[in-house]
């Protein structure tokens, strides 16, 4: 398995020359793909849904302080606390905060990308505080010491041998013969390791896919049951969501649901889908005594009102990486960001500025496959766009290419020039491939002759032959 | 202001937007277009006041030089009845990114507009403008079809160029797996990721062969370009081509990156 820097480019290296990595992303393309749509065939108002969806959002973002009051104020009065975070370090602060006050020594978590944003694992564990990730993906992740390869799918980026041997080395205490082969085997063997955490936790940390402003609740989606017994077992319920999340109805969350399930594996609905709300009431048989939501911003409100404000309908349903040539090429790892894929090109600029994420939304063909399949109809390569606009503006590109554009510009907006230079570079070039009709090497075409061939022109340029066309012809 | 040939006597006027691509390396694909054009009834013209269409610059985050191309474009193209280019990609700039390029424009926001409705791919315009059912040529054998990007997704350019395929003598039309898939060409992306360009590639090749068709078409120049080049490398006879050569009859200049034919 490569291990990834911060250089995309050598990351994207590493991924393509690693045929363990390429062997587990094929299933990206087996399996996601084909479910989601399945999915959407059998569900003729797709396409109705997702127009409403994205009203939904845009008219919680034109308004997002109400819907944030609002939904603080149904917290309260179902018993739990909201607390502001405007940076990642206030949040993992909070984090902590709530957790010594509670003089917790184990946490469980469920999946939460946004706990991955803000470091919370690393934060709590320098604290003395042991962490279990309870959702089979992100536990392998953390027996492992990696992160995330795919917001939805954790370890996409791996098969199932591989598994097998990090339960083996991090299980020492389980019998050597066991057998451990096929996925029902690792499944049980991660749930019989994890129950016990379970039981035992004293705060429960989860994400949230949804926050609704009506009634103080957060939604989990999961299809293991982890965050349920993540949320309702230990003392403590602690919710971090990022503040784009909240909607303003059960309807409105009902409709999003609709969407985000089918477009991220093809599923109807997740297997599970809670909606807590504030800590246990006298009359309820369990969950835990506090409730509190840790609100992140981490840059999001200067996206409101900026041409990256639609970013923030994302929903995290993760179809823009299944259906990305360039994610299906090298996977999550390579793009060295929290989040990868398309709508990582376009929210890590915003969360880390583009200065240090300046390949992400470079490193697109703009096939446009991501924007078609998105549920919430960002359009994302409008904003990978955008980006570009303001890594070049800042001198982003490497000189080379920027001297390259330029000159290229220089010509191409003096069109006599242009045809000047053309009519004699164009037949030069056609004489030195010579009868070959292409290229294998080109003095300064190595990026593109290293692995292609380059098709040489014909001769003469289309406007000298039209241009003489013309002249002997008897109009 | 729209002509239908069917009731003028003279067709509409057509501005042939022969793509820097084209012009430079592929001239025969520029005089099929106008082949073609006028088989269907217009009247072609050739601006000289052309270059490009300003893609890279666009899609390289300089945006000053895009616009200043756009309104190049604009300038040379506005008295037309209609723009083709034989280029999804290069029709998509005119018609979807002009609008949105110049729309704080004030001497061209309403101008771009204006052309953008006006502007088409080849295969489109010849089908759904000037209703071209069918044409006259024979290309004997199987071939395969790969839309590219912004065909299919920026213009919705699917069954147009099948459509004319159909009547082509002779040929029989092996569909690609995984048709919606990019070839990995992208433009300059194909020289700034080169490894991840060509990763994208393969996988578009080993569909291509799977097909056991003897030529590869599209409407796109830089697709052809990508994919041609693949193939060449890996020592295939696969030849790739660009729909309107067929279309036309017009395959007597070697294939893409073929060598040339002796005798």
């Amino acid at each position: 398995m490569a291990s990834f820097g911060k250089s995309f480019t050598s990351n994207a290296r590493k991924a393509l020359a690693d045929s363990e990595l390429q062997r587990a992303l094929l299933n990206v393309k087996r399996g996601f793909i084909v479910k989601r749509e399945m999915a959407v065939e059998k569900l003729p108002e797709f396409d109705q849904l997702r127009a409403e969806a994205r009203a939904i959002k845009d008219h919680t973002l034109s308004h997002l302080d109400l819907y944030l009051e609002a939904y603080e104020e149904r917290v309260v009065e179902s018993g739990g606390k909201v607390h502001y975070a405007s940076t990642a370090a206030e949040a993992r602060d909070i984090v902590l905060a709530l957790c010594r006050g509670e003089d917790a020594k184990r946490v469980t978590k469920g999946k939460s990308m946004v706990s991955e944003e803000i470091g919370l694992n690393a934060h709590l564990e320098k604290a003395g505080i042991e962490v279990v990730e309870t959702d089979l993906g992100e536990y392998v992740v953390q027996i492992r010491g990696e992160t995330p390869s795919h917001i939805i799918a954790p370890i996409v980026h791996l098969n199932k041998e591989a598994i097998e041997a990090d339960f083996r080395r991090a299980h020492r205490k389980l019998p050597s013969t066991r057998k451990l082969k096929s996925v029902p085997d690792l499944v049980a063997e991660a749930r019989a390791v994890l129950r016990e955490k379970f039981v035992s936790a004293d705060v429960g940390i989860t994400g949230a896919n949804l926050l609704i402003a009506e009634t103080g609740s957060s939604v989990v989606l999961t299809n293991e049951g982890n965050g349920d017994l993540t949320a309702t077992l230990p003392r403590v319920h602690i919710v971090i969501a990022s503040i784009e999340k909240v909607v303003p109805t059960l309807e409105d969350a009902s409709t999003i649901l609709r969407l985000l399930a089918r477009s991220a594996t093809g599923q109807e609905m997740a297997t599970y889908t809670t909606f807590f709300t504030g800590p246990r009431r006298d009359d309820d048989p369990d969950g835990p005594s506090a409730y509190h939501v840790v609100l992140l911003d981490n840059g999001r409100s200067e996206m409101l009102g900026s041409v990256f404000q639609d970013m923030l309908r994302c929903i995290r349903c993760g179809a823009c990486l299944n259906h990305c040539p360039v994610y299906g090429a090298i996977g999550g790892h390579a793009y060295a960001s929290v989040y990868p894929g398309p709508m990582g090109a376009v929210l890590t600029p915003a969360l880390q500025g583009i200065e240090h994420a300046r390949d992400l939304p470079n490193a697109s063909s703009f096939c446009g496959r991501c924007e078609e399949v998105c549920p919430m109809s960002i359009p994302l390569p409008k904003m990978m766009r955008a980006w570009r606009e303001r890594d070049f503006a800042k001198g982003g590109p490497p000189l080379r290419e920027r001297i390259a554009l330029k000159a290229w510009a220089y010509t191409a907006k003096r069109p006599r020039l242009y045809h000047a230079l053309t009519a004699l570079i164009m037949p030069l070039l056609a004489w030195r491939a010579g009868r070959r009709g292409r290229f294998a090497r080109l003095p300064f075409g190595k990026s593109w002759t290293r692995t292609r061939d380059f098709p040489a022109p014909q001769g003469k340029t289309f406007h000298q032959l039209y241009a003489k066309e013309k002249r002997s012809a008897p109009s | 202001m729209t002509l239908a040939p069917a009731d003028a006597k003279q067709g509409p006027l057509v501005g042939l937007f022969v793509t820097c691509l084209v012009d430079l390396f592929r001239p025969s694909i520029g005089f099929a277009a106008i082949k073609l054009l006028e088989a269907g009834g217009a009247r072609v013209e050739v601006p000289l006041i052309q270059t490009c269409c300003g893609q890279p610059a666009y899609n390289s985050g300089d945006r000053a030089d895009a616009v200043l191309l756009a309104r190049q474009v604009i300038d040379a193209f506005e008295r037309f009845d209609y723009v083709v280019a034989p280029s999804g990609s290069c029709a998509g700039m005119l018609r979807l990114h002009y609008p949105e390029l110049l729309a704080a424009d004030p001497d061209y926001a309403k101008r771009a507009e204006a052309l953008a409705a006006r502007c088409y791919e080849l295969t489109s315009f010849l089908v759904t403008v000037l209703r071209l059912t069918k044409v006259e040529a024979s290309f004997p054998g199987d071939v395969t079809y790969h839309d590219s990007c912004s065909c299919l997704r920026e213009l919705g350019v699917a069954s147009a160029p099948r459509r004319l395929l159909a009547s082509v003598d002779g040929l029989n039309l092996v569909e690609l797996a995984d048709r919606e898939v990019c070839c990995g060409f992208g433009g300059m992306f194909s020289v700034k990721y080169p490894e991840i360009s060509s990763a994208i590639l393969e996988a578009k090749l080993r569909t291509i062969l799977a097909t056991g068709a003897k030529t590869v078409l599209a409407a796109d120049l830089g697709c052809l370009m990508q994919i041609a080049g693949g193939l060449a490398r890996e020592g295939s006879s696969v030849e790739a081509r660009h729909v309107a050569e067929i279309l036309s009859g017009m395959t007597e200049a070697p294939a893409i990156a073929a060598p040339l034919r002796t005798g």
